[in-house]
């Protein structure tokens, strides 16, 4: 059952991801380099009702709190995060939409893929140190934590209705992403 | 202004990225990607080295590894790659087949060879060399897959499944994406 669900959710996903315009790195270049913001406002948009649904489904109970997964704050999540920015520029791919994009036809997206389990396979090999050695895998704040109340397992930061919150974060991101305008350069 | 050919307006692409988003949460769990890079390398290295993964009825999954990474909370990873059909693999792949299909009926495509090898803004300042683009994509992937592992997941999984929770990672991530990104898209692709 579960792999049906698999094959469903990651069609419907790739179908989506292709059509909101992130499998094409000319999309992604003109994001970043602020000479169309159209992506980014789709990825606010997306962000911020997906807030909504999700805080008032969890409300209302049709969406099960058990199935929350908050992943750790730590250091290496901003250093992993700024690493991946850099080549995210470079090749206009990040993890997902490299590989959807390969299955466009597009064959730099290939040579990203290939690289992409190089460098998988090095932090495989790196980890055991860099645990060991930095402190990087310190956790923030406590690690598994969200910012409004989900009502599952994990703790929260801010202390007011969760419900509340969730929503009101959701309309601002709505509000960012109409608010950015299709291009600034 | 016209070059999003087969994409859809921004309000409506948004609706329905949040509408896979949030399937994902309503049936099974947040969406992430990253993850499955490491779980194919260590597929692989498994066939070559047999001992990389093996079962141990002490371990929470009832798998482990000699490597750190694979045998992280109780072999989770180890257990991942030694039966791959599982939810989160067989995802990634439905996710190629997705864009696929998308992309066979009027979505989003290389118009042209060229474009097939490097998007405008690539040849724009680099110039048309399939060979430096391939080998800056490759660099490029490295280095993605390097930082989506040391942050514990990547564009999917980091920020838009973690900042719809409202995961403080989620931002954290997004803060160090774009606080990198930004800044050097604006310097390597001048020319437009």
């Amino acid at each position: 059952m579960e792999l049906y669900l698999a094959i469903a959710l990651g069609t419907l996903f790739g179908f989506a991801l292709n059509r909101a315009g992130a499998t094409n790195p000319e999309n992604i270049i003109n994001m970043l380099r602020f000479t169309d913001l159209r992506l980014m406002k789709t990825i606010l948009f997306a962000i911020g009702l997906s807030s909504i649904v999700l805080f008032s489904g969890l409300k209302l109970g049709f969406i099960d709190a058990g199935h929350i997964s908050i992943k750790a704050a730590y250091l290496g999540v901003v250093a992993g995060g700024a690493l991946l920015g850099v080549g995210f520029a470079i090749a206009g791919y990040c993890p997902g939409t490299g590989l959807a994009a390969l299955a466009t036809g597009r064959k730099d997206a290939l040579f990203f893929v290939l690289g992409g389990f190089a460098g998988a396979f090095a932090f495989t090999l790196a980890y055991g140190w860099l645990k060991a050695n930095t402190s990087l895998f310190d956790s923030i704040l406590g690690g598994k934590v969200s910012l409004a109340e989900t009502g599952s397992k994990y703790e929260h930061l801010i202390a007011i209705d969760g419900t509340m919150l969730g929503i009101l974060l959701g309309l601002a991101f709505i509000g960012i992403a109409i608010a950015v305008p299709k291009s600034l350069r | 202004m016209c070059k999003y050919k087969g994409v859809l307006p921004w309000a409506l692409g948004g609706t329905l990225l949040a509408v896979a988003f949030l399937s994902a949460v309503l049936f099974v769990k947040p969406i992430g990607v990253s993850t499955q890079f490491v779980i194919a390398d260590a597929a692989v290295w498994d066939v070559i080295n047999p001992d990389i993964i093996k079962e141990n009825t002490e371990s929470k999954t009832g798998y482990s590894s000699p490597n750190a990474y694979l045998n992280k909370s109780g072999g989770k990873y180890a257990k991942n790659a030694a039966n791959p059909l599982n939810y989160s693999f067989v995802f990634v792949l439905a996710m190629m087949f997705g864009a696929y299909l998308s992309s066979k009926i009027s979505g989003d495509k290389p118009e042209s060879n060229q474009e097939s090898i490097m998007p405008k803004a690539w040849s724009d300042n680099f110039g048309t060399s399939p060979k430096k683009r391939f080998i800056w994509a490759f660099i490029a992937g490295f280095i993605v897959l390097f930082g989506a592992r040391l942050a514990g997941g990547c564009t999917s999984g980091h920020m838009m499944s973690g900042m719809m929770q409202t995961s403080l990672s989620g931002y954290l991530f997004a803060l160090g994406l774009f606080a990198t990104s930004i800044p050097l898209a604006i310097i390597l692709y001048k020319k437009r």
